[in-house]
């Protein structure tokens, strides 16, 4: 009876685990294509490339589309500078005491919080305080205080992958602290800071909640590029769609259009992290 | 001879614990000398201080003199990137930068605003002994050289800068025996132009590189001299078990 179960266990487990993990994988196909054969049918060079027409029923979703583009380069203009900096203060600069290892736990914490939260945030100090309006340049930097916590974390493992001989290297030539991280350190570990910038910024592309009430727009028909305006995003036009439009029905394939597109974007942007860590980890050998 | 390099009552501490007791010793010009002894004996720590090396940890406290020609080195008015680009370093395992063979030379030679041409990394690789090896890949990453080259790639880049003295960390102890023997025909070459410490825990590299050999135990120097007689006709009894290899 032990004999048969000895045998059988490794089969058991075997297959507990498989069936797991084709669960999982599953549920993700099922999404996958649920909204691939919906939202192929509206998918073409114009539904991408005019303007959502006639409240939204009619038209593209090129509007949203220009909305998360400049979103996210307003977000990575932000984030990435201070985030580099203050990963590099803090891995290479800051002396191991209890402060710093505060402000570093601090920061693994605020990648927690609910993005919904740094939405009310963003309207309280950057709407609000700083008087900047609801507008893109509010969402954008609302965004960017989300990424910051990601971009810090990923920076600093990333430079702690480089090996303590790698810094003694360019100060036994005579280099400064400064010049050793900045010439040999940083380009050492650009792939993995990339890298993580670039998922990152996929990841605050997709965010509906912090731009709720920071400067996302419910339908606008002119986009003049300012950035004191409120714009359309793909991530909102798809939750308005959904769930906030007088004629849902006659939207939804525009909201699976939206969807798929979304998608894709996201799917591009990792594919992108993909292609470089690729591409330097060959360049290494 | 002349001396090069100097330590006088160099007591050093890694926290609390003493690494280096009461350190008495003199490096002479243009000559060779071996730092040997046990592992965890502090030859290497001795080795890191000649060039300031520990000032990256915090912990490490330092006490006594050490003097370049003449002139203490810990002074508040010496700049450590100059005492660095005098005093070289290669180290245990071999470093270079993630770059290019060409631009692993040139950038030293350009954070010290010193001439950076296809000459200067021509002699250095030459001095080296690497340049026939390299000279039609000199674009390519320094990581694709082999263990050896890449070894010899670090002392071309330490020898780039005019250095005076050369410090090395056991520099073949990761590499095959025939990239060893290179590396040692180059220490014997370099000695005519540079002063070399080097930290081995190879006895017979010792032998057959070093003019002067520094036996070190728990932190103190027991003995010191030519390498002959460190070897041959040693004072004390354990430089004697070391060398016969009762331990280490």
């Amino acid at each position: 009876m032990q004999h048969k179960f000895k045998k059988l266990a490794p089969i058991v487990e075997w297959g507990t685990l498989l069936l797991t993990t084709g669960l999982v994988c599953f549920f993700l196909c099922v999404i996958l294509y649920d909204i691939f054969t919906k939202g192929y049918q509206v998918l073409s060079w114009e539904f991408v490339s005019q303007m959502p027409t006639d409240g939204m029923t009619q038209g593209g979703i090129l509007t949203p589309i220009i909305g998360t583009v400049f979103l996210t380069l307003i977000t990575a203009i932000f984030s990435i500078p201070f985030g580099i900096c203050c990963a590099i203060y803090l891995n290479e600069y800051a002396e191991n005491t209890w402060l710093t290892r505060t402000i570093r736990a601090s920061i693994r914490n605020l990648s927690g919080v609910p993005s919904i939260i740094y939405g009310l945030f963003g309207l309280a100090l950057f709407v609000q305080a700083l008087n900047f309006g609801t507008s893109i340049l509010s969402a954008g930097l609302t965004l960017g205080l989300l990424s910051l916590p990601y971009i810090i974390t990923t920076t600093e493992e990333a430079l702690l992958r480089i090996p303590r001989s790698m810094r003694e290297a360019a100060l036994a030539v005579g280099a400064t602290k400064f010049e050793s991280i900045k010439d040999v350190v940083l380009p050492a570990s650009l792939p993995g800071i990339l890298t993580g910038i670039v998922l990152t910024l996929s990841r605050a592309a997709g965010e509906t909640a912090p731009i709720l009430f920071t400067g996302a727009a419910f339908y606008i028909t002119n986009s003049s590029g300012n950035l004191n305006q409120e714009f359309m995003a793909l991530p909102y036009h798809l939750y308005m769609l959904s769930t906030q439009h007088q004629s849902i029905e006659e939207v939804r394939p525009i909201a699976y259009g939206t969807a798929l597109v979304l998608i894709i974007v996201v799917f591009l942007m990792n594919l992108t992290a993909f292609y470089i860590r690729y591409k330097f980890r060959n360049n290494e050998k | 001879m002349k001396s090069k390099l100097v330590a006088e009552h160099l007591n050093l501490w890694f926290g609390s614990k003493q690494v280096l007791k009461n350190i008495n010793i003199e490096f002479e010009e243009n000559k060779v000398t071996a730092l040997i002894g046990p592992s965890g004996c502090g030859k290497s720590t001795l080795l890191r201080s000649l060039n300031r090396m520990h000032d990256l940890y915090p912990e490490a406290r330092i006490e006594g003199h050490i003097k370049l020609d003449g002139r203490e080195i810990y002074q508040k008015d010496v700049e450590v990137t100059d005492l660095r680009k005098r005093v070289g370093m290669v180290f245990q395992k071999a470093n270079p930068f993630p770059k290019s063979i060409y631009e692993n030379i040139t950038y030293g030679l350009k954070i010290n605003n010193l001439v950076a041409d296809k000459a200067t990394v021509q002699k250095a690789l030459e001095e080296a002994y690497i340049w026939e090896e390299v000279k039609d890949d000199l674009k390519k990453p320094a990581t694709r050289l082999s263990g050896g080259q890449q070894q010899r790639l670090c002392i071309a880049r330490a020898v780039a800068l005019r250095p005076e003295v050369i410090l090395m960390d056991e520099p073949c102890s990761a590499l095959d025996p025939v990239s060893t023997l290179k590396i040692e025909e180059l220490i014997h070459h370099l000695k005519k132009k540079y002063t070399i410490v080097i930290v081995t825990h190879n006895m017979q590299q010792a032998q057959r590189v070093a003019d002067k050999t520094v036996f070190m135990y728990l932190g103190e120097i027991i003995e010191q001299g030519d390498t002959h007689q460190i070897f041959n006709n040693p004072q004390h009894e354990t430089t004697r078990n070391y060398i016969s290899g009762h331990f280490g």
